[in-house]
């Protein structure tokens, strides 16, 4: 087995040294009725050619945002990944590294991290950044909860436009903590109501909770609603599942954000059916302490050589151990990593550039859709690149499978999210759509509208 | 280094001095050297009210934190800001420089059940666990 | 025997930050033309909304991010390097063939939210991941929803938590031995539980009594980790799980140990009721300088009411995703997991096979046991018992001339080996935590001891040399005390910092 170096005449020298004369004699402390009998009921190895076959096998008849025409959002994004990306954290030396406790061999690493903590407050104006979370979802439970240790209070309020699966992580987190959780609706437009989220907030509320672009692809009131934690005395909490809109709009720490997290897939890491992720933290300095995750500082040596190193370790589990901040150890590295190199090669004007592409190309389609027989934009708040479509007459997921037969993946159904809105569906446009695509969803959807 | 007479020891390694109605509160020579270097100290806010062995903060090197507990109940009526920006009084003078926080005893009787110095060394030797 | 030591690398730069190569104008990147209309941002968003451009954002060229990162690597150590022995991490060799196979479109390119039907390829190699998963553990089903180990900890307390308050109490304690990796006492925290700390016994194994004198109808469970982290098997396991059984607790193990058990003994058989596994220790998916890991929870029956939503079922031939689960606790993260890992994971159990794994498990044990034999009159060996896939030893020998664990990991790099797992457990002082994994040769195996054996030799003669490894780096003792005490997280716009300090090395 090509993984496994020694032979059987190298085990047995080994044995020999050891003093015993079977592998059996080393599993002996195991009690009979506990030992495996024969074979695991696996399938028989696969070479290398056989392996392959197999794999390509099993999604031969799967769809994919390459192969079909996809207009799919809703937290996980279609865009471009400059080629350099993979063959750089495809370098060993990158890929098979450990997590870098050894600042002396690890400084790519290290030096990479805090390359990256530094682009994720320059994209959300924040003062500071971890070496990241798992994702967007379980980040922003770790905000809430960040925000309930900082404030001491026991209860949340939480925009029901915040990504529902979010919201349902949320729920899991706070519920052994006992933490209460205050749900605002959104308006007319599709943002929040700011009326009844400033009513939702109290002298109890650890923090507000809300995301832009919203679910809908709608873009909050955040400044205002900042307003309305910080009036009480709340945290400012903001999630971004659409980081590339940080390229042209305003960034959460410019409008009152206390603590800022994103989903980071969207730069550099494929959609691969919803992971590995790449989770964005971000604080003021006042929170640091507070703040979960991993933390890459700058340093010198013995020396004076500027060097990397982890620090402030001792909120982190494997000194605080149960008052953590969090109990997070392995985060997502390289997918960190490959966003690192992805925003360094976009650069400050690709990453405009890029935010222009996706807000005119979503104008298009907006445009288009609007006047499409059968169907109407839905809210009308400003979006990205992201809008809620209404469908009059037919019902959503049968007009989805008929254009999903002509390899058009043409929106996510809300029905599942949001029953009230069971006639509409979530259109996404990246600078991964074409016009012609543009053209040929309008031209599908209208002509069986 | 002796630990100096005239103070008073809790089992957590802080010990106390009492000037007048106030106590001098800080941690001992073994405690800073248990730690290693210190990197930040978490204090309470003047007028905090503590209960005897109450946790009032933590004391962080690179590799531990520990937390602190006040000797005796009372107010908080100085905090020394300097540790802010020197943590490292906390290793280079525990006595003295490195003295964390004042309280305004409540109860003298509370001074009763903690250690002298010389009992504090016997703490030590035997383990202090 | 071949000369393995570190000589020089051809030619390792230094380099800057990336901030630092910044030239206004330069770029890297590649967009396509706008084929829409090119409307004003202003007229499509109100522009309070809008931001100006990032102020310090990088403009390199396209050659300058390759340099800077291929340099940044050179920097760095690989298992692609050398042997990598960190105890409980498993770095065993990442095989290309599985990320060849994770890149695939049909897996890389699939939305999450994209139709069932033109899904099947990608939930039929999560049943399947999650079917070999619940067998190798000898359990009844696994959620693959974590994201890591830390993350399948908070997901199986959250599990025996669901599983109390259905029975109407969610009690209130967890046991954690003392020799437990600092995340389990962190995840029972978040679940609102009290930690009760239960002493390691004289073999280094937890003992019944020992349990059994703080177990009472108030602990939710103990949360084991077999082997444990002493790398020794638990040989009270079958006590230990009746004894919380009996007053009605469950028992959460942790699987980052698994390497040696894989083929070999019947988790779900010793009464463990929730394991969660770490691909990227015993699967292979690689550590990538820090994850993406994914932590999968195999469980016995009882508890898979509450797993996380979706579970991929069967109907006939078909793969759906089930969120009609009206016990379940919820979601831990958002979407299904860390699907990429998944394929990486499921590629290589596929290419092992029932034999391979077995052999995998066999070899790791074979490989540290042969460690151990002959590093034990070196070093200070505080159990001396066959070990299983790690060892522990301790600096008490080497501490006597004033030469700590610390300095023999430094010394260790000098020779051109990532050190092991340093002061851990906690509870042996000045531990070195040894785990070679089946990757590593029987001749690598040797450099290593030989090594370790010049490094004793070195202690009691030359103890300076130790103090001041690593000499091989580029750096060396990085001082951590001022990066806690003026934490520097981030580049600020300034004038940039020389990279080379007082002279070269």
């Amino acid at each position: 087995m090509r993984y496994i170096p020694n032979t059987d005449a190298d085990c047995r020298q080994m044995l020999a040294a050891i003093g015993v004369r079977s592998v059996e004699d080393l599993f002996a402390d195991i009690p009979r009725q506990v030992r495996v009998k024969g074979d695991l009921k696996l399938p028989p190895a696969l070479s290398e050619t056989d392996l392959m076959r197999h794999m390509r096998g099993l999604v031969a008849k799967d769809a994919d945002v390459e192969s079909y025409s996809s207009f799919l959002g809703a937290g996980a994004y279609n865009h471009f990944a400059p080629t350099i990306t993979n063959h750089l954290i495809l370098r060993g030396e990158f890929l098979t590294a450990y997590t870098p406790y050894q600042p002396e061999i690890s400084q790519g690493t290290l030096q990479a991290i805090y390359e990256y903590q530094t682009l994720v407050c320059q994209l959300t104006g924040m003062e500071v950044a971890n070496a990241s979370m798992y994702e967007g979802g379980s980040a922003l439970a770790e905000a809430v909860l960040m925000a309930h240790r900082a404030t001491g209070r026991e209860e949340v309020v939480v925009a029901r436009t915040v990504h529902p699966e979010y919201r349902q992580v949320i729920r899991t987190y706070l519920a052994p903590l006992g933490i209460r959780i205050r749900e605002v609706p959104y308006g007319a437009a599709g943002g929040t109501d700011l009326k009844l989220l400033r009513a939702a907030v109290t002298e109890q509320t650890a923090c507000v909770a809300v995301q832009s672009p919203n679910f809908f692809g709608v873009v909050e009131e955040v400044a205002e609603a900042a307003a309305a934690a910080h009036a009480k005395g709340g945290l400012a909490v903001v999630a971004v599942a659409e980081p590339v809109s940080l390229g042209l709009l305003a960034p959460p720490g410019e409008l009152g954000a206390d603590i800022v997290v994103a989903e980071g897939q969207a730069f550099g890491n494929p959609i691969s059916f919803g992971g590995p992720y790449l989770g964005f933290f971000a604080t003021k300095e006042r929170y640091v302490r507070s703040m979960p995750g991993r933390l890459v500082g700058q340093t010198e040596d013995r020396d004076g050589r500027v060097g990397y190193v982890l620090t402030l370790s001792t909120r982190e589990q494997h000194i605080r151990r149960e008052k953590a901040t969090s109990n997070i150890c392995t985060n997502e590295g390289l997918c960190a990593l490959a966003a690192t190199i992805t925003l360094c090669a976009l650069g400050k004007q690709g990453v405009r550039e890029m935010a222009l592409l996706n807000l005119r190309k979503a104008a298009y389609a907006k445009g288009k859709l609007a006047k499409a027989k059968g169907f109407a934009l839905r809210f009308d708040g400003p979006t990205f690149n992201e809008f809620v479509v209404q469908a009059k007459r037919r019902p959503v997921r049968q007009i989805l499978g008929a254009l999903a037969r002509k390899r058009m993946l043409a929106g996510v159904a809300l029905d599942r999210f949001y029953p009230e809105l069971r006639d509409c569906f979530l259109v996404c446009v990246t600078e991964q759509n074409r016009r012609e695509e543009i053209d040929g969803l309008v031209k599908a959807l209208g002509g069986g509208g | 280094m002796t630990n100096p007479e005239g103070l008073k020891y809790t089992r957590e390694h802080e010990w106390i001095k009492v000037e007048g109605d106030k106590g001098r509160v800080g941690i001992t020579h073994y405690a800073q050297d248990q730690l290693g270097d210190v990197v930040f100290v978490e204090l309470p806010k003047k007028g905090r009210q503590l209960r005897q062995m109450e946790a009032l903060g933590a004391v962080e090197s690179v590799k531990a934190v520990s937390d602190l507990y006040c000797p005796v109940s009372g107010e908080v009526v100085e905090v020394n800001s300097a540790l802010e920006q020197k943590p490292e009084l906390i290793n280079q003078d525990p006595y003295g420089q490195g003295w964390m926080i004042v309280v305004k005893v409540r109860n003298a009787k509370e001074l009763t059940a903690l250690m002298s110095a010389q009992q504090y060394t016997s703490f030590l030797a035997q383990g202090a666990k | 025997m071949s000369d393995h030591t570190v000589g020089t690398r051809g030619l390792v730069f230094n380099e800057p930050l990336i901030f630092d190569r910044s030239v206004p104008g330069r770029v890297a990147y590649s967009l396509p033309p706008s084929d829409v209309p090119e409307e004003k941002p202003e007229r499509l968003i109100p522009r309070k909304f809008l931001r100006k451009e990032i102020a310090g954002f990088p403009e390199v060229s396209e050659l300058d991010v390759v340099r800077h990162f291929t340099r940044l690597s050179q920097w760095n150590y690989g298992i692609d390097l050398g042997m990598y022995p960190l105890g409980s991490c498993t770095m065993k060799y990442n095989p290309r063939v599985n990320e060849d196979a994770a890149r695939l479109p049909g897996f890389a390119r699939a939305h999450p939210y994209q139709p069932e039907e033109l899904s099947q390829g990608a939930l039929q190699l999560m049943y399947e991941l999650a079917e070999y998963l619940a067998q190798i553990a000898a359990m009844d089903a696994a959620s693959l929803q974590p994201a890591a180990g830390a993350h399948g900890e908070l997901t199986g307390m959250l599990l025996i938590r669901a599983y109390h308050v259905s029975k109407g109490n969610p009690r209130k304690k967890v046991l954690v031995p003392d020799s437990a990796h600092g995340t389990n006492p962190a995840s029972s925290a978040i679940c609102g539980y009290q930690v009760i700390p239960v002493k390691t016994g004289p073999r280094g194994s937890v003992e019944p009594q020992a349990v059994a004198d703080v177990m009472d109808a108030d602990v939710a469970g103990i949360m084991m980790t077999n082997p444990n982290t002493l790398g020794l098997f638990e040989e009270n396991i079958v006590g230990v799980c009746q004894v919380v059984h009996a007053k009605g607790g469950q028992v959460y193990c942790d699987g980052a140990n698994m390497n040696p058990m894989v083929g070999i003994a019947k988790m779900g058989a010793m009464g463990i009721d929730v394991l969660q596994y770490n691909l990227h220790k015993t699967f292979s998916t690689p550590h990538g300088g820090g994850g993406p890991g994914s932590g999968p929870v195999a469980m016995r029956a009882h508890l898979a009411p509450f797993m996380p939503v979706p579970v991929v079922g069967k109907r006939g031939a078909r793969y759906a995703l089930d969120y009609d689960r009206p016990h379940s606790i919820g979601k831990v993260r958002a979407f299904y997991g860390n699907f990429g890992m998944m394929v990486r994971a499921y590629a290589y159990i596929r290419t092992l096979g029932p034999d391979g794994l077995r052999r995998m498990a066999q070899t790791a044990v074979i490989n540290a046991n042969y460690l151990m034999s002959q590093l034990k009159g070196s070093y200070d060996l505080p159990y001396d018992r066959f070990c299983k896939h790690e060892c522990v030893f301790s600096d008490a020998i080497q501490a006597k001339k004033d030469v700590h664990t610390l300095d023999i990991a430094k010394r260790l790099m000098d020779y051109g080996f990532h050190p092991p797992t340093i002061y851990f457990p906690l509870i042996v002082k000045g531990a070195l935590m040894i785990e070679p994994t089946e990757s590593e040769s029987k001749e690598t195996l040797d450099q290593f001891i030989a090594a370790l054996k010049r490094i004793a030799a070195e202690a009691e003669e030359h103890p300076d040399l130790l103090h001041e490894a690593p000499q091989k780096p580029r750096v060396s003792r990085l001082n951590e005390v001022k990066a806690a005490r003026e934490p520097n997280l981030r580049w600020r716009p300034g004038p940039a910092r020389p990279a080379g300090g007082r002279g070269p090395k």
